[in-house]
């Protein structure tokens, strides 16, 4: 890319349509960078402003939540657990828990999974959506290099991404607040251009790899995922593994304390290593094609496929199999580390008189519920995704030909939001299962075992209310279906960082979430898991009747 | 027609779509074990009827009857009996053809599978391949084998060889009239004239959401008239005494004009008398029949369906100034 970038002719100013010949493979790239970064006009300063926006609003909610220091040290003892270490990141930026320690401490490693979102979704967007859609082809047709796409669409990330760290430095170190320097401020915003960098790199290799975007971004997430796992699992325990994350290594900058830029560096070594790979990978293969061959399938169906079940199964499957050995690796992950969490908690009296105190429940216990929380966060993602299935056949086209036949309506869309609802469920038990398993041995204690693979079915209702507020959504307000991520995006934000956070109580009551006894630290209620089941029934039904009525959504 | 059934019937069918009206009062009405053109132009509201047949989408006025039914509350019972290939096939990326075609056969209700294998044979389809990596014209046999190899008595075909090659084209012809010899009903929609020429016994015109015109082929004879441009070392002359012989424009030593069946012979002797050195006959296109008879698209801003050049109303009255 640098190299190559020397050599390249300048896109004449005024007449960059013209075409120029020599074939350089960076042909072309300016003005499809000008292009995605017009397609992109609303989409990425609203990501931009909200991420700048979040963070600087936190930081001046911590100014006025923790004043003194002596509210900032009780809140340093509070996080000082495997669970709130989990949460957050390393416990060296509890030493000195200034306001700006807390930003790098509670927010950097949040906010870096958004960048690493922005990022991939992006590059994924400006390639392998591109040539999926066919729409490649006809910019490749043109006066275009072969590698001006790729070089576009990492152009596009990486301004958005400097953009990005350009504003979080100037919004916080304005900010003026305890313990944020400028030259700290710089650092953060920094790290997260660093980081986005990696995974807009990582999108680049995975766009090369799938030839569909889904699989494409898929894969990139899954890195983002990984990540995070592996510098939770390292700030818990064996440090050596938050070093094998790139959000491990902005985490480890110790931005507002030490204050070290050198674990950036390999950030950008592993951002231009990937980079290099990506185009290299790129060389390799045709255009709309991946570097995974197709090969041919069946030619007829089976039996069960051509059952609406089975059918529905079918296009479910796939998703549901990425999120099933996503949540059974979060939950060992998460699992694994509960044995640390008991031992640190025999070391500190004091810390486990106070967790005692809190829940009157023991601190594997209130660790394991908060656990709880995210995994099933995570299985309403699928769940809102596997609602939404209807909608995207019914727009691309696809159920049109299916309606024409022998299949009604209402069996159509409620065979697939019975597969969302039978494939959340499954994968909240799927989770229990690593968590149950690893943390079982990790403890010691093999009566934990079934308590830990039960406690995340508790949730499956409040999946199955999500389930129903999509498919109500569906039926009645099709336009409007995007609604239904506000689900876990609220659950997520007051159940995860709102325990850390100090949000008020009646925040959790406006989730479905909220009502979910919190096992295995709570006992067992009943009232709420029938009252959930019986509205997520309801609206079902009532999201079924709307489509009922109204005219399918056709080209 | 002789036939006393109607396989459906539509009137005074109207839908809109926001401030865009699709269907402005149409009627239809295609008889039992007939073969039915439905013509017109992209955006004349030929899908729309389609759909709204299927029970797809809900009419804001009119009545429609298929099959004896309601399209929008029997809808399942009346999709058991039919087939339906819409006009821009979408498959599942994952799925293959031959799953695709299974799938939609059997929720229909069954899949003769000597008919299946026979289809893929003529329609030179492969059916290991995914859907992801069809062409249009492939994806849009998907559809056709799926449609063909059940038994429905009635095909709603909407534009189906759309993206199919020539040599496909006929093999489609002959597997609808294999149908049509079947005795099954088909409401073929298309804006090809020629299709529609050689598969159908009658034709409804669609224009601006509303049939326009509707019959034989017989009696729509303007429809099959044979547009002439020749180039003669003479003027011709009397080319304009024939009755049967419309819009004759003459250019330096070029004539043009359109001629009835029956009265092609008379007028090709008048050119052979004056030497023809140069002849060019085909049959209108839709493009001229749409500007001809039934106004012009392009000023549908402006004018209306009933504007004096235009043959009035539905019905099946033959074309201006040719009374038989």
């Amino acid at each position: 890319m640098s190299a190559a970038t020397a050599a390249a002719p300048r896109p004449a100013p005024a007449s960059g349509r013209q075409a120029r010949r020599g074939g350089h493979p960076l042909a072309g790239t300016y003005p499809l960078l000008r292009f995605a970064l017009r397609r992109d006009r609303v989409r990425l300063p609203v990501w931009i402003g909200a991420l700048t926006l979040t963070t600087v609003g936190t930081l001046s909610s911590f100014t006025t939540q923790y004043p003194d220091a002596a509210d900032r040290r009780a809140a340093a003892g509070t996080m000082d657990s495997p669970a709130g270490l989990a949460m957050t990141g390393p416990g060296h930026y509890l030493d000195d828990y200034g306001h700006g320690a807390m930003m790098g401490h509670q927010m950097l490693g949040f906010v870096l999974v958004m960048v690493g979102l922005m990022s991939v979704l992006t590059v994924t967007r400006h390639t392998r959506t591109e040539e999926e859609t066919g729409r490649a082809e006809l910019v490749r047709a043109a006066a275009v290099g072969r590698h001006a796409q790729l070089t576009a669409a990492l152009c596009a990330a990486a301004l958005a991404n400097a953009a990005l760290g350009l504003l979080l430095a100037v919004g916080l170190g304005a900010s003026g607040a305890e313990g944020v320097t400028w030259g700290g401020s710089l650092l953060y915003g920094a790290a997260h251009t660093a980081v986005g960098l990696v995974f807009a790199a990582v999108a680049g290799i995975t766009a090369q790899v799938s030839q569909f975007s889904r699989g494409a971004s898929g894969m990139a997430l899954a890195a983002i995922g990984a990540a995070y796992a592996l510098r939770a699992a390292g700030d818990v325990g064996n440090a050596t593994l938050s070093w094998l994350s790139p959000i491990g290594w902005a985490q480890r900058t110790y931005v507002y304390v030490d204050d070290r830029w050198w674990p950036l560096l390999p950030a950008l070594a592993l951002a231009a290593a990937a980079t290099a790979v990506a185009y290299r990978l790129s060389t390799r293969r045709d255009v709309g094609a991946g570097l995974r061959a197709t090969r041919p399938g069946r030619p007829a169906a089976s039996r069960a496929l051509t059952h609406p079940l089975g059918f529905a199964v079918r296009l479910h499957r796939g998703t549901a199999t990425g999120f099933g050995a996503g949540l059974l690796l979060l939950g060992m992950m998460y699992g694994s580390i509960l044995g640390d969490a008991a031992d640190m908690v025999e070391d500190i009296p004091e810390l486990r008189d106070a967790l005692r105190e809190i829940g009157g429940a023991s601190v594997t216990e209130s660790f394991a519920s908060t656990v709880m929380i995210v995994l099933a966060v995570v299985a309403a993602v699928y769940v809102v995704m596997a609602a939404l299935r209807p909608q995207s056949e019914e727009t691309s086209g696809r159920a049109e030909p299916l309606l024409a036949t022998g299949l009604s309506r209402t069996r159509w869309a409620g065979t697939h939001l019975a597969v969302a609802m039978a494939g959340g469920t499954a994968l909240l038990a799927l989770s229990g299962l690593g968590f149950g398993a690893a943390g079982a041995a990790a403890t010691g204690d093999g009566g934990l075992f079934l308590d830990l693979l039960l406690a995340p079915l508790a949730y499956a209702p409040a999946l199955w209310v999500t389930v129903g507020v999509t498919a109500v959504l569906f039926g009645w307000l099709p336009r409007a279906t995007a609604a239904a991520w506000a689900l876990p995006v609220y659950a997520f934000v007051v159940g995860y960082l709102g325990t850390v956070l100090g949000f008020p109580d009646w925040t959790g009551d406006l989730s479905p979430f909220g009502y979910v006894p919190r096992l295995p630290a709570e006992e067992m209620r009943w009232t709420p898991v029938v009252a959930l089941t019986a509205l997520a029934a309801a609206l079902v039904a009532f999201g079924l009747a709307g489509f009922r009525r109204r005219d399918l959504d056709t080209k | 027609m002789t036939k006393a059934t109607t396989a459906l019937s539509v009137s005074g069918l109207t839908k809109s779509f926001g401030r865009t009206r699709a269907l402005d009062g149409l009627d239809l009405s295609v008889a039992t074990g007939e073969v039915h053109g439905f013509l017109g132009p992209n955006g004349a509201g030929k899908s729309t009827t389609l759909r709204v047949l299927l029970g797809l989408l809900r009419a804001d006025s009119g009545t429609a009857t298929l099959l004896g039914g309601d399209p929008w509350h029997d809808a399942v019972a009346l999709h058991r009996r039919l087939a339906y290939v819409p006009g821009d096939v979408e498959l599942w990326p994952n799925l293959t053809g031959g799953e695709a075609i299974d799938l939609l056969a059997r929720l229909r209700g069954g899949l003769d599978r000597r008919r299946r294998a026979e289809l893929l044979e003529r329609f030179d389809l492969d059916p290991t391949k995914k859907g992801r990596t069809y062409s249009k014209g492939n994806r849009q046999k998907v559809a056709i084998v799926a449609a063909l190899a059940s038994d429905a008595e009635l095909l709603l075909l909407d534009e189906p060889t759309a993206g199919l090659d020539p040599l496909m084209e006929v093999v489609f012809q002959d597997v609808i009239q294999q149908a049509k010899d079947a005795g099954r009903t088909v409401l073929l929609s298309s804006h090809i004239l020629a299709q529609v020429e050689k598969l159908c016994d009658r034709v409804s015109i669609v224009r601006l959401g509303r049939v326009v015109q509707s019959g034989t082929l017989g009696e729509l004879r303007h429809l099959t008239r044979t547009t002439v441009e020749a180039e003669t070392d003479r003027p011709v002359t009397g080319l304009e005494e024939i009755d049967g012989v419309h819009h004759v424009r003459r250019t330096d030593g070029r004539v043009h004009f359109a001629v009835d069946g029956p009265q092609l012979d008379r007028a090709l002797r008048l050119l052979l008398d004056s030497g023809v050195r140069g002849l060019v006959s085909h049959p209108p296109t839709l493009e001229e029949l749409m500007l001809r008879h039934y106004g012009d698209v392009l000023d549908a801003g402006g004018v209306t369906v009933d504007d004096g050049d235009v043959v009035g109303g539905t019905g099946t009255t033959p074309a201006s100034g040719t009374p038989r």
